[in-house]
């Protein structure tokens, strides 16, 4: 789905509807209302099934800023530049046009007494289940010498869409022979193989336009998701460009610092020309205005997404604590789907099926060798357990790592299908 | 569960029986005349060269579609890259119904129901291949098993509710619409063949480790009625 003319029109129709029209915000009595917050992998997944398949008999409303939402998942392949950015970018358009009132603006405040959502435009918005899907915000203070009014000088580019095009451009103006860091994130965070596939596709870039570049990355874990498979590949494709520095060899002992474009790991100070800080993370903040986290993370129940904190708010995907599922794409996609059936049960009285859920992720280390690690998940008191997994092996054949790839990308046309519409 | 029962059955039976491996075998003779049935497309012996489907000298042992210049199916290409190699187990699924193991095979065959005829071909085609003929454990001499899913199974009608649901668990990845790029489309597939796909995903006779791991939680029922929504999706 590329922006293009068609898509953006409908947008903006979409848009001038949702924000003009009285039906959004008043005259929806009768009909038991559901109340999106976050317009991604979980939040539009979720708006999108209830809508569905309750057949108009529940007003959907999905409160998201952003009129067109760029993917995280395959913003590594813009990086690298395999993707280019029109092909990370989805409209809501066909969302609306399915009968959701799509609402471009921010959510500001919860009012669960009064069950009313509050917009930064002013109004709220009435909810009989609510939905945060709000994604992650980063945690104050985690970097010493970074925080938010520092991303243009070092992005964090873990939000798609400007971030991304911003590393991007920093990427490609590097001096030739010059230094790549990144600071990974500490445990847990959204999309365990990112960082370390940004990684292989930042190493894929320079090694066609900057071959004697360095990478530095700086890590607070010891270990990291399919480290195997990526270090096998970093020898294979990239030998003695990359420094992967963990937790043993102080890479989680870290400062910045912005204005100099220094970063000092375990009290070594390197002078480099981009640098990408992943903070740690938190859920998106307005899980907390909500009341409904515990720390940095919401808890929900397993059976059906919602909170322990209160039975008529449920939170999806990266901003949850679940349990075992990894914080991703596809984990957000499929709780969202538990979610909007025991929803719609509750307001329709529609069967409510057992929860079921699963989670692949791809990761590109190069061209045509992708790898993958997956598992499924089901639904116990305490927590989403986990049932059985996967993982691509080290010294596959390259006709698989292909199709591995191949798959991917029909995953990525699968799930944006999905989720938009 | 009770196809994989039956299977471990006659396994342990052949493995009790000691030395009677070769009993076990068809009679190649017997399959030289099965093989009549396949020489329209295919070539074995001296001088045999691929015709509409690919040379079968050595097939024992060889992986799925890898035999150079044969047009292959789009499926068959990516079952041999997800690792399907042609052994007594998995040449005698795809014999007994070749779109139960590669659901887009071009091999337009029917298919051979009877288990005593299969043994016999795969005895005859054995003796192009190969791989060690008197070692009793190495393919191809493991006894051939019933691949027959008991009608009981096939015979559950599936709620396409509840398919509805477990489907929107399929969809994150295979498209609605039916788009068959990267990964394949898997609508107006006819209930029996979607069944018996799920089967050989769960015994891992086919070989992708994401479908195994999806299908190997899924109960009889739940397999049914995906099959009955998927069956009916344009």
């Amino acid at each position: 789905m590329r922006f293009n003319r068609r898509v953006f029109i409908g947008t903006g129709a979409a848009a001038a509807v949702s924000l003009s029209s009285p039906i959004v915000f008043a005259a929806s009595h009768g009909k038991p209302r559901v109340v999106v917050v976050g317009g991604g992998a979980g939040g539009a997944t979720a708006a999108r099934y209830i809508a569905k398949d309750s057949k108009g008999e529940i007003d959907v409303t999905l409160i998201e800023p952003a009129r067109m939402y760029y993917t995280c998942f395959f913003s590594n392949l813009y990086l690298g530049g395999i993707k280019e950015i029109d092909d990370l970018g989805h409209s809501y358009g066909n969302l609306a046009a399915a009968g959701i009132n799509v609402v471009h603006d921010w959510a500001t405040g919860v009012d669960r007494e009064a069950r009313t959502v509050t917009l930064a435009g002013g109004g709220s918005v009435p909810y009989d289940k609510l939905i945060l899907s709000p994604g992650i915000d980063f945690v104050d203070g985690a970097i010493e010498g970074w925080d938010l009014s520092s991303q243009n000088a070092m992005p964090h580019a873990y939000k798609g869409g400007s971030q991304t095009e911003l590393l991007k451009a920093q990427i490609a103006a590097m001096p030739q022979g010059g230094t790549f860091a990144m600071v990974a994130p500490p445990n847990p965070f959204r999309c365990p193989p990112g960082p370390y596939e940004r990684v292989s596709m930042v190493a894929h870039y320079l090694k066609a336009n900057n071959p004697t570049a360095k990478i530095i990355v700086a890590d607070p874990k010891a270990k990291f998701s399919k480290q195997a498979l990526f270090q096998e590949g970093w020898a294979k494709h990239y030998p003695g460009m990359i420094d992967w520095i963990g937790e043993d060899f102080g890479g989680g002992n870290v400062s910045v610092d912005p204005a100099a474009m220094t970063i000092t790991i375990d009290g070594e100070e390197t002078n480099v020309d981009v640098c990408n800080v992943i903070p740690a993370m938190k859920a998106g903040h307005i899980a907390a205005q909500a009341g409904v986290t515990d720390g940095n993370w919401a808890p929900v129940n397993a059976a059906d997404m919602s909170t322990k904190a209160d039975a008529d708010i449920y939170v999806l995907g990266d901003a949850a604590d679940q349990g075992d599922m990894p914080k991703s794409g596809f984990a957000a996609n499929s709780q969202a789907k538990v979610c909007a059936n025991a929803v719609r049960g509750a307001l329709t009285g529609s069967k409510v099926f057992p929860a079921k859920f699963s989670n692949t992720c791809w990761s590109l280390i190069d061209t045509n060798d992708g790898v993958k690690v997956g598992a499924t998940y089901e639904a116990t008191p305490d927590k989403v357990a986990k049932v059985d997994g996967f993982i691509s092996a080290t010294g596959e054949s390259s006709d698989l790592r292909k199709t591995t790839y191949e798959e991917s990308e029909g995953w990525y046309a699968g799930i944006t299908a999905d989720m938009f519409g | 569960m009770r196809w994989f029962c039956k299977s471990a059955l006659i396994l342990t039976a052949v493995l009790a029986a000691g030395g009677g491996w070769s009993a076990e075998l068809g009679d190649p003779d017997k399959g030289a005349v099965v093989f009549r049935k396949c020489t329209s497309c295919h070539e074995i012996g001296a001088d045999a060269r691929n015709r509409i489907g690919p040379q079968l000298n050595g097939i024992f042992g060889r992986a799925a579609g890898s035999v150079p210049e044969v047009k292959y199916s789009a499926s068959m290409l990516r079952a041999g890259s997800d690792g399907l190699i042609w052994t007594q187990e998995t040449l005698d699924a795809y014999i007994e119904n070749p779109k139960a193991l590669v659901s887009k095979t071009r091999m337009a065959f029917r298919g051979i129901k009877d288990i005593r005829e299969r043994s016999d071909l795969l005895a005859y085609l054995r003796t192009f291949s190969d791989n060690p003929a008197n070692i009793p454990e190495a393919e191809p001499t493991a006894t051939g098993t019933d691949h027959n899913i008991d009608p009981a199974i096939l015979a559950i009608q599936g709620d396409p509710e509840y398919g509805e649901y477990l489907a929107s668990e399929c969809q994150t990845c295979h498209r609605t619409d039916g788009t068959n790029d990267g990964i394949p489309g898997i609508t107006g597939w006819p209930a029996e063949d979607f069944v018996v796909a799920m089967y050989a995903y769960k015994e891992k006779l086919r070989p992708h480790p994401v479908m195994q791991m999806m299908a190997g939680r899924l109960s009889d029922e739940e397999i049914a009625a995906l099959a009955a929504y998927f069956k009916d999706l344009e």
